[in-house]
């Protein structure tokens, strides 16, 4: 065992992936020679060469558009978004294209395109480089959509991803990029369409993904400090599908559920997470379905950005009062 | 030159405060006084201190997230944009945007933009705007080499020469995008040469020349203005340093950089102007002392600037927001509770 960050283990899952299967190929802005802003492609250019590793000018839709035709050929592209909100002059693409591809051939052209894109805040950057875009994918029907919050899932749901024949929008918590796990490469984790009981508690659960995960977590121990409250924390690990099983089964037990995510509130994760819950699960709830969320703003300066995120306060703030119903 | 050299002291002045206020933001990025990204453009003030002298205060400027030299070129008060950098109320605007997102509407200096090509399509609109009022005025839009692979550029470019509107496209080509120099970028890499295949006037001009960078601007300005359709000049230039602070600029050759900065703009138009005996040793100690003293004010104002209360982050998202004063105090006042100590 050895303690792996989650940079090294998406680095580790991209070069055994392309190891394992020379259709795998991987480009995007600075990913080839530079190895990535953030280094998550690092040396994958040198071992593989440059037609599998590969920089491409600064354009968005067609990274995204040229990894559909490549995955029509029979390659099994992985294209880097260098930051979240430079997915969005590529949104044409992955909603208008990538999505609809499977079911525009009438099932017989599979689209293994995975489109990594580093993402959320908590590093002190500004806006187009902190944006939560997983509500615009989630959204277009034809795209899976998963985030891991440790390096052990990172490695795992990248390779999963990568076999997968649908499309996967998968997003990197940037934040947890510098986090270290005990764990041997390489390993496989649960599938990648199923939540995780990260705690275990009965009186109220926790949801979240991502970045907020960790801030679940902290929330879940300081509330049994504070309060003695058992807080099951549910790490979603996809967001389209929801593992909608996972969360009303915590939910019968607990009667109590509080969504944790950066995203602003409107139209999140939490308020689809807050809707399957009161459809399978309303005569368990003791208590209203409560959201700790970014707030219905663009992304704040650096300095205000604690504020602005989710922290403890807010979300044991959330755990209490759903308890107290 | 001007016979007397006020003129070209004045370029020489300009650049400077370019250069001492990107070397002073550095300082501050270090003592964590500015916070997220910096792009500096030493080596590049050239471009914006030329390109500057051809407009006018009633003319419109679009820019990109290098945009320092640009806004203090345009006559933004340096106190303004130190205090935005800072995210102080006192900045061009109240410390949202930061020094990517420097915006001044009252100088119709309408943002630097952090998505790449993101303003090209802005520009088009205030352009068509005159346009349409049959006024006599120019659109400035700076971006730089990379912007040119965006589909946006190509779109923006396309609609102004379609139109025959008033645009000043201004490319700083420094050569490198990030870490993707120009040749692994284009397959042409002659800029001025593609953008005139929309069928636009497009001129290259030596972006390390503060004197040709102005003449090829004032020349294209002033034919936009006078109805002549969009032009595009690209500014052949370089920057001294890593694209941002976070680049550690393993891509470029050191040899490469060192010969780019024999060509610093600023030493060029000192010697140029010293030995036509129109710089003595006193004029010239006056004019970096003038510009210190400047720099040191700006950091001082910055510094005794205001943050903006969180409370105020949900204002102005929306124009009616403001009216609605109960809902926006009652999601103030939620933002305000959130605060970590
Ligand atoms: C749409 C978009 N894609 C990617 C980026 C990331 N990025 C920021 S600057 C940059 C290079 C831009 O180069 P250029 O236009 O030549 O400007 P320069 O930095 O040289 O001034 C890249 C790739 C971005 N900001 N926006
Ligand atoms: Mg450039």
């Amino acid at each position: 065992m050895s303690a792996v960050t989650m940079v090294a283990a998406i680095n580790a899952a991209l070069r055994d992936a392309m190891d394992g299967d020379d259709k795998v190929v991987v480009f995007g802005e600075d990913v080839g020679r530079l190895g990535g802003v953030f280094r998550v492609t690092d040396g994958l250019s040198d071992r593989f060469g440059p037609q599998r590793c590969f920089d491409t000018p600064l354009a968005e839709s067609g990274i995204v558009g040229l990894a559909i035709g490549l995955a029509i050929r029979g390659y099994r592209p992985v294209p880097e978004l260098q930051f979240d909100g430079f997915s969005y002059p590529a949104l044409d693409q992955a909603l208008n294209q990538l999505a609809k591809y499977h079911s525009r051939s009438g099932g017989l052209v599979d689209l293994p395109v995975v489109v990594r894109i580093p993402s959320f805040g908590g590093i002190g950057s500004p806006e187009h480089h902190s944006e939560s875009p997983e509500t615009h994918f989630a959204h277009t029907a034809g795209l899976k959509v998963v985030c891991p919050s440790t390096p052990g899932d990172a490695y795992s749901m990248l390779r999963e991803a990568i076999e997968c024949p649908d499309p996967v929008v998968y997003l990197e918590p940037k934040q947890r990029y510098w986090t270290r796990e005990e764990i041997d490469l390489p390993l496989r984790t649960e599938p990648m369409d199923q939540a995780v009981v990260r705690r275990a508690g009965d009186d109220v659960t926790l949801v979240a993904y991502g970045n907020a995960v960790a801030t679940a977590m902290a929330a879940a121990a300081e509330a049994e400090v504070q309060a003695g409250l058992a807080v099951e924390v549910i790490d979603l690990r996809s967001l389209a599908p929801i593992d909608v099983d996972a969360v009303v089964a915590s939910v019968e037990k607990t009667g109590r559920c509080v969504v944790v995510h950066e995203a602003p509130r409107t139209l999140g994760i939490g308020a689809e997470v807050a809707a399957l819950v009161q459809e399978r699960a309303f005569y368990h709830l003791e208590a209203p379905v409560l959201r700790a969320t970014g707030f219905d703003t663009p992304y704040p300066p650096a300095r205000l950005e604690r504020d602005w995120l989710p922290g403890v306060d807010r979300v044991l703030d959330a755990v209490q009062a759903v308890w107290e119903q | 030159m001007s016979k007397d050299g006020t003129h070209d002291l004045e370029l020489l002045r300009q650049m400077l405060r370019i250069r001492r206020f990107e070397e002073r933001c550095v300082e501050l990025y270090s003592a964590s006084a500015i916070r997220g990204f910096l792009h500096l453009a030493i080596g590049e003030e050239a471009c914006a201190v030329g390109v500057f002298q051809a407009l006018g205060p009633e003319d419109a400027v679009v820019s990109t997230y290098r945009e320092h030299g640009h806004a203090l070129a345009r006559g933004i008060s340096m106190r303004a944009v130190l205090a935005e950098l800072e995210g102080k109320v006192e900045g061009t605007s109240r410390g949202r945007g930061g020094s990517m997102h420097l915006f001044d509407a009252g100088a119709r200096f309408y943002g630097g933009n952090a998505i790449v090509a993101g303003g090209l399509p802005v520009a088009i609109g205030l352009a068509l705007a005159d346009h349409l009022q049959g006024r006599r005025r120019v659109t400035a839009c700076l971006f730089g080499d990379g912007a040119v692979a965006e589909g946006e550029f190509h779109e923006s470019m396309n609609l102004a020469a379609l139109w025959h509107l008033p645009v000043l496209f201004v490319c700083e080509n420094n050569l490198y995008a990030m870490g993707t120099s120009l040749a692994r970028a284009q397959a042409e890499t002659d800029l001025a040469l593609k953008a005139s295949a929309y069928r636009m006037p497009a001129w290259a001009a030596d972006g390390m020349s503060v004197r040709d960078v102005e003449d090829t601007a004032r020349r294209a300005a002033d034919a936009v203005r006078a109805g002549g359709g969009p032009y595009f000049v690209e500014l052949r230039t370089y920057r001294f340093r890593a694209h941002s602070m976070y680049d550690p600029d393993r891509y470029r050759d050191k040899a490469e950089i060192e010969r780019w900065k024999e060509r610093d703009p600023i030493p060029a138009l000192v010697t140029e102007l010293t030995e036509a005996g129109l710089l003595s040793e006193a004029t010239w100690r006056a004019i970096q002392d003038g510009v210190q003293a400047e720099v040191d004010d700006a950091t001082a104002y910055a510094e005794s600037g205001t943050l903006e209360p969180v409370e105020d982050l949900t204002r102005f998202c929306v124009a009616d927001a403001d009216a609605d004063a109960g809902a926006e105090a009652v999601a103030g006042q939620a933002l305000a509770e959130s605060r970590v100590p």
